[in-house]
């Protein structure tokens, strides 16, 4: 189990109804870890449209978690 | 001035300028993005824009970096508001000063198409009647909830 924080924006704040949390887990990468907390918050958006990005730098969705780990799942963007 | 960054006030455009002037350009190129009432069809009364400020900060200042290589233009920054925003108010500024104008105005339209499309902005309007949705995030969930995809959207453009 790795200790890991999640922060969640925009529409994905808003469905998880969670601004931020702790969680242990399992999950071994980002795509496992967002499957676990789609089912648990009920969140709609899919992972395909979405990207990733662990202790501030944008990954790949299959880097390998660690614990202490800071994960953002950022959903479609619209700045401008 | 930094490459990018955010503001939650008001931007100041004159400011911002002051701080791209330079002996070696002849030119200078800016792009003001503002808030519109309309969008879709739908009647916007306001926005609210929020943002993952820490790699939004990496990313957007890579985007200007990028941009003053590829161009070789002098100078180039940019500047996002975050929070609640009316009708006509200065949502993002880029300026960029440049040798002569035609890289200025290429470096400059580079850098606004880069942030829509990479920087951790979201976008939330609020409509006349009453409802509100985030840009380029409503439609796709409901379109995914209707039927599952054997294709991928490739990147969302606003």
């Amino acid at each position: 189990m790795r200790q890991v924080q999640v922060r969640y924006f925009a529409a994905l704040r808003e469905q998880a109804g969670v601004s931020e949390e702790q969680l242990e887990t399992g999950a071994a990468t980002p795509a496992e870890l967002y499957e676990e907390l789609r089912l648990r918050h009920g969140m709609r958006l899919p992972a395909t449209m979405l990207r990733v990005a662990v202790n501030e730098e944008f990954v790949d969705w299959s880097r390998p978690l660690e614990s202490g780990d800071r994960v953002v799942f950022i959903p479609p963007v619209a700045g401008g | 001035m930094q490459k990018f960054s955010f503001s939650s006030a008001a931007l100041c455009p004159e400011r911002y300028r002051e701080a791209l002037t330079d002996p070696a350009s002849g030119g200078y190129a800016s792009f003001e993005g503002w808030v519109r009432d309309n969008n879709e069809g739908k009647r916007v009364l306001r926005l609210e824009y929020e943002a993952f400020e820490e790699l939004g900060l990496k990313e957007g200042e890579r985007i200007v970096e990028e941009a003053i290589r590829r161009f070789g233009v002098q100078k180039a920054a940019c500047v996002h508001r975050v929070g609640d925003l009316a009708i006509g108010e200065l949502a993002v500024w880029v300026g960029v000063s440049a040798g002569h104008r035609g890289e200025a105005f290429a470096a400059c339209r580079y850098i606004i198409d880069e942030v829509k499309h990479r920087v951790p902005i979201w976008k939330k309007e609020h409509y006349l009647d009453g409802d509100s949705g985030w840009v380029n995030c409503e439609r796709c969930a409901e379109a995914a909830h209707e039927h599952t995809h054997d294709h991928d959207h490739g990147p969302v453009r606003a």
